[in-house]
């Protein structure tokens, strides 16, 4: 399993997530994500342009992440979200309770305004 | 199996309840399955259950003098915590499910009491408790990763009901395959007032013992709403404030649920971010429920979900799904997808629920060709068959 890319741009933590998010990898997601966010992080943007697949175990590891995130006072958010990966946000309701930005340039101009 | 009955509980202050449990139930007593004991109140409930340590199960009624069942549910803890509770319940009375469902009550059934139903929901409390009990026992010994999951698998398939409500003018039918690694998906059917039928299709977002757990809780959540409120957007909005109260492991759950009324065809759903289920009309032609908009349950607090309605033909089916199905693979990660699932009907007119749920299921063995599903895969089929005449 590969790990998470990730880089620091102006003070945002930019993490892009593997392909295929299901069961069968959603605890090592998480074990990744947690592993790359640190505490002093106040923006987080989950990159998704790879994402291809991603199942309800999935969903709830971003779903964890950003909840942690928001207690911390930092800011979350997921983008460039492919069209089967925006119905699956859209069917569970997860766009309307987590920011979705159409391009990392987008979520960076909304979360560092 | 045991060798010894299970033994039962039946607290009522009503002095003809005694005669009439050992009335209806005599088969089942005479067969040594059921053993059946008495207390008139809680206080005298607590004295049984103290004295006998082999009581299996408590059925409670609420209302009773000195010791009421609310009260009596937070105190059959203390003496045994793996003594499951069914309360009985006046119809509509959502202020006292609610109570008795945060009290740890495993299920109800409402007055006038229908001993079917009742039979019922004590055989698969019973058979709950058998498959907890064995994980229990299993716990203590050194548990693989897979052992706990088959347990999750077990207690998920022990609370499905395999009997369905049937009448002269509809027919429902439901079943869930389990995957090896998962067990979340779980569909309910209960029966509502003026013969209407409550249906409910359901993925929690976890596999294992914690998220079998909260399957279960889900579901009585969610029977206990679906009788205590009439419009289903109002269901789904208080089990989602009931599911947030002691959540913080971030599970979530989406769940479908509708009302069905058999004598007009009328269905009126929301939903809580589940896949839109598929109408299948009479020549076999499909189209998706128009979808609500509304959030899975367990996310985030006052949430409002929105409803819809339409009203089924005769001969119309709702096929209800989870992700399972559309989501299955091949080896080459092909997905199974919405186009082959109503490519199934196309042509032909659906037979009964029955033979539609097994050609759900066949399409997507077929379709993945031998290679083992990563998702549990469950399908509730409810045919509308009109004026019998």
């Amino acid at each position: 399993m590969m790990g998470l890319a990730t880089e620091r741009q102006s003070g945002t933590l930019i993490a892009r997530s593997y392909e295929r998010v299901d069961g069968a990898n959603a605890r090592q997601f998480q074990d990744d994500l947690e592993e790359v966010i640190g505490e002093a992080d106040r923006i987080v943007i989950l990159d998704l342009q790879e994402l291809r697949y991603i199942s309800s175990a999935g969903l709830r590891v971003i779903l964890l992440t950003a909840k942690s995130l928001t207690r911390q006072g930092a800011k979350f958010a997921v983008c460039s979200l492919s069209e089967p990966i925006q119905e699956i946000f859209s069917i569970s309701g997860f766009d309307k309770v987590i920011p979705v930005h159409p391009s990392l340039s987008e979520a960076m101009d909304a979360l560092q305004g | 199996m045991t060798s010894r009955p299970f033994k039962i509980l039946v607290v009522d202050d009503e002095p003809d309840v005694k005669p009439l449990f050992q009335q209806r139930m005599r088969r089942d007593i005479r067969a040594g399955r059921y053993e059946l004991v008495f207390a008139a109140n809680g206080v005298e409930a607590m004295e049984k259950l103290n004295e006998d340590r082999t009581i299996d199960m408590v059925v409670t009624d609420i209302n009773m003098p000195q010791m009421d069942g609310l009260t009596l549910l937070q105190q059959i803890p203390e003496v045994d915590p793996n003594v499951r509770a069914i309360i009985i319940s006046a119809y509509g009375d959502m202020k006292n499910i609610r109570t008795a469902m945060n009290r740890g009550a495993f299920d109800f059934v409402t007055k006038p009491l229908d001993f079917d139903d009742l039979q019922v929901t004590i055989d698969r409390t019973l058979k709950h408790l058998s498959e907890w009990r064995d994980a229990l026992a299993s716990r203590d010994q050194l548990t693989a990763l897979q052992n706990e999951l088959d347990i999750a698998n077990r207690m998920q398939k022990s609370i499905l009901p395999t009997q369905f409500p049937k009448g002269s003018n509809y027919e429902i039918f439901a079943n869930m395959e389990p995957a090896r690694n998962v067990g979340g998906d779980f569909y309910d059917v209960v029966r509502l007032e003026g013969g209407r039928i409550g249906v409910a299709i359901a993925d929690v977002s976890d596999k294992g013992v914690p998220a079998a757990l909260v399957m279960m809780s889900s579901r009585t959540l969610l029977k206990g709403a679906a009788i205590g409120y009439e419009p289903p957007g109002q269901v789904l909005g208080a089990v989602n404030e009931l599911l947030l109260e002691n959540n913080d492991t971030a599970m979530f759950v989406t769940v479908f649920y509708a009302v069905y009324d058999p004598s007009n065809g009328n269905f009126r759903y929301a939903n809580g971010g589940h896949n839109p289920p598929l109408i299948i009309h009479a020549d076999g032609s499909s189209s998706f429920l128009p979808m609500t908009g509304g959030v899975a349950l367990g996310i985030a607090p006052d949430l409002e979900y929105l409803e819809n309605e339409v009203t089924l033909e005769p001969g119309g089916t709702v096929l209800l799904y989870t992700d399972g199905v559309v989501e299955a693979m091949t080896a080459a990660n092909e997905q199974f997808g919405d186009d082959r699932l109503r490519a199934i009907f196309a042509g032909s007119s659906p037979q009964d629920p029955q033979t539609t749920t097994e050609a759900v299921f066949q399409a997507v063995h077929s379709f993945a060709g031998g290679i083992a599903q990563s998702d549990d895969i469950t399908v509730l089929a409810l045919t509308h068959r009109g004026d019998a005449s």
